[in-house]
């Protein structure tokens, strides 16, 4: 074996590469199934992602209790006005009056509505006299993503209401800045990126899922793909040949890594394409990072490939790995969501530390300098998973 | 055919836990024979086969191909050697060429000889019209083919094939059959084969290794082995009995001079016999349970009856299916080791 150098280890792997890529762009359906994949993902994590902006048409009853202020209830009706005027524009809530509070709780128990204002009798009187006007919200608690959304939408609307209140009875005094008077205060959000301010979910998604796919071609193609020829046989057809062992293995990884950076390359296409996702930072680092992504996994697929005897062990051993993997990295929502331990758990999972490094580069446009701790995290996760991988592959490759 | 031995065996034994499934056995094989390992699956033939061309190691023992052992110099072995396995080893998606060529590149042939050797034997199997086809297209009997002239892109100097006509019609069975002979009389390609089939070992072999439970219990040529049944004191008797009943079967087989009382059909019985009276003790017994015999004959032995005769089963015991890894541990056998 010390005979045969590099040179030859190399040429075996292409080899090897070079019939798993023929043997994969011969199979028609594995090749629709390649985009169709990442398509259904990115489509899939971007459509079902519960933020405030995206929740419309939520059904909402409005019971209005008022019973005015020297028979004259303008101050609730300009709530309504007011309510139905920020609505017009942001479709968040469908209003429909209904007769009492009771009725809208019955109505959210049966599934007719998901949630409640209530103009308590009081309300015009209150203002008109110089007191708090109190707006009651009704909550879906079983549906704390919804009651979310439907807090801030009316907070919102009674903020801009309050406040156009209060301009009203602050103008005698500072006629030229009511505004300032009220809200002396004032946020604006800007990115990081300037006129990036617009990044959707999309551009938090792509990265993690370019992480993804491309590691896990290593880390769970490669043991599937090898014990795969193991079971049809030929695995054996190469084993009788005169080739390093372990430009068996490189070859499939190999194989496994063009596939991954194709299936890679579609994410990235559909993203800009299809989701109007914009790459702020160099495409070639992008493009470096996906290789170290697959330097830092292909230790760990070595591993699992020594390790499963058969086809059947290594997909369990594959799913108990993948699936934590999947959802403590960050990949479809970010690590800062999760509970402080859970995030301690994601910070010890390089795949993090891929897809975070991706992100950092495609969304924020940041340089190698800028993301130096994953790339330290995953070049020593990489090479420690080959030291452990390459000499269990030599004891365990002839059984 | 020179006396030099090309493959020795000494005391190979693989086991698997606690299972033995090639029990320390030794032989040799001849430079330019066909060598045949018959017995039930099971018994350990292709376990003999895999470490032979390295594709397992050995739990104790050597072996050494051309002077190469198996262990310490396999890439050497591995040049010397193909194999055809039972599995086929090709891509369906690649063309037959591009499968020959994918495998002939791993043994770093030059282009142009690989490509000459490719076309060379593409036409010894007249598949030279399909070698742009995808392979997963082939009949059973064309993939065999294939599955055999890969292992020959190399010139092999041994040839190892695993139950070669396994799930073959007759035809296709014939055709290997012939093929393999051919080539080890035109090119003197040692053959190691494993099979059940008593006919693949008969119509093949020079030499053939009885291998029953991990050890050769005989190894001889065929005309050889048969000897050791129809010796002056031993017979094979084929018995017509029209009125044939259980009982009358029960009573032979309890008789010392039967070896083994096989029913061949409804009304035919085959007995192996030894002993100077045996002929009128099965005679008598058949007489005194109301047997009517019709007509008596001596047959020629066969194979099978040379298996049945050292291990006291036949090979179809347990031939017809693989022995599920639970119960591998079975004990002794009926009548073994008589």
């Amino acid at each position: 074996m010390s005979k045969m150098g590099a040179k030859d280890l190399f040429a075996h792997s292409f080899r090897i590469a070079w019939k798993d890529l023929k043997d994969l762009f011969r199979n028609r359906l594995g090749m629709v199934l390649l985009v169709l994949m990442p398509l259904f993902m990115m489509l899939l994590v971007g459509l079902i992602y519960p933020s405030s902006g995206t929740v419309t048409n939520l059904q909402v009853g409005l019971v209005n209790d008022d019973s005015g202020f020297h028979n004259s209830t303008l101050v609730s009706q300009t709530f309504i006005t007011g309510l139905q005027q920020v609505n017009n524009q942001t479709h968040i809530m469908k209003l429909s009056n209904v007769t009492s509070v009771a009725d809208i709780r019955d109505m959210i128990k049966k599934g007719e509505l998901e949630g409640g204002i209530i103009i308590p009798s009081n309300f015009s009187e209150s203002i008109m006299t110089g007191q708090q006007g109190t707006i009651i919200i009704i909550n879906d608690e079983s549906n704390p993503q919804i009651s979310a959304a439907l807090q801030v939408e009316l907070k919102t609307v009674i903020d801009n209401l309050g406040t156009a209140l209060a301009q009203q009875r602050v103008q005698p005094l500072n006629a030229t800045n009511s505004l300032a008077v009220v809200q002396p205060y004032n946020v604006q959000t800007q990115g990081v990126v300037p006129g990036n301010a617009r990044a959707t979910y999309f551009s938090f998604v792509a990265p993690g899922i370019m992480a993804l796919t491309v590691t896990m071609s290593v880390m769970t193609g490669l043991p599937v793909a090898i014990s795969q020829e193991k079971e049809l046989g030929t695995m054996d057809g190469m084993m009788v040949a005169p080739i390093n062992r372990f430009s068996i293995i490189f070859g499939k990884a190999l194989g496994q890594t063009a596939r991954g950076m194709i299936q890679g390359t579609i994410v990235l296409l559909l993203a800009v394409i299809l989701f109007g996702v914009t790459i702020q930072g160099s495409i070639l680092l992008v493009y470096a990072l996906l290789i170290l992504g697959v330097f830092a996994f292909v230790g760990l697929g070595i591993l699992i490939t020594s390790v499963a005897k058969d086809q059947e062990t290594a997909q369990m051993l594959l799913m108990t790995i993948s699936f934590p993997m999947m959802f403590l990295s960050g990949i479809f929502f970010p690590i800062q969501q999760m509970p402080w331990y859970m995030q301690d758990v994601s910070k010890i999972l390089p795949l993090t530390y891929e897809a975070q490094a991706l992100r950092e580069v495609m969304v924020l446009g940041a340089g190698v300098s800028d993301i130096t701790t994953e790339l330290i995290v995953l070049i020593v996760f990489g090479a420690v998973l080959m030291a452990i991988a390459v000499p269990v592959f030599r004891r365990l490759m002839t059984r | 055919m020179a006396d030099e031995s090309i493959i020795e065996v000494k005391n190979l034994t693989k086991m698997f836990n606690n299972f033995t499934a090639v029990d320390d056995i030794s032989f040799d094989v001849k430079k330019g024979e066909v060598f045949g390992l018959l017995g039930p699956n099971g018994a350990g033939k292709s376990t003999t086969l895999r470490m032979l061309s390295t594709l397992a190691r050995p739990t104790k023992g050597t072996a050494t191909i051309g002077g190469y052992d198996i262990v310490k110099d396999d890439t050497k072995v591995r040049q010397l050697i193909g194999i055809v396995s039972e599995k086929m080893i090709m891509y369906n998606r690649l063309t037959a060429r591009e499968n020959l060529w994918f495998f002939g590149c791993l043994f770093d042939l030059p282009k142009d000889v690989l490509a000459k050797r490719i076309d060379e034997l593409l036409e010894m199997v007249q598949l030279t019209r399909w070698k742009n086809t995808q392979v997963g297209t082939f009949s059973t009997g064309m993939r065999q083919r294939m599955n055999v002239i890969r292992a020959l892109l190399n010139t092999p100097q041994v040839l190892y094939l695993d139950e070669p006509t396994l799930g073959l019609d007759p035809q296709s069975s014939v055709e290997i059959r012939e093929f393999i002979k051919k080539l080890n009389r035109e090119n003197g390609t040692t053959v190691v084969l494993t099979t059940h089939m008593m006919v693949d070992a008969d119509l093949m072999c020079d030499r053939i290794a009885i291998i029953d439970h991990g050890k050769v219990v005989a190894l001889d040529t065929s005309a050889n082995l048969k000897k050791m049944v129809s010796g002056a004191d031993t017979h094979i008797i084929k018995l017509t009995i029209p009125n044939l009943s259980s009982t009358l079967v029960e009573h032979l087989q309890a008789l010392k001079c039967a070896d083994s009382v096989t029913q061949e059909s409804g009304v035919e019985l085959k007995v192996l016999v030894h002993g100077d009276d045996a002929l009128d003790d099965i005679i008598d017994a058949t007489r005194a349970n109301g047997g009517k015999i019709v007509s008596m004959e001596n047959l020629e032995p066969t194979l099978e009856d040379v298996f049945l005769h050292i291990t006291g089963h036949q090979v179809r015991d347990s031939a017809d299916q693989k022995i599920p890894i639970g119960h591998r541990h079975f004990g002794t056998p009926q009548g073994r080791g008589r």
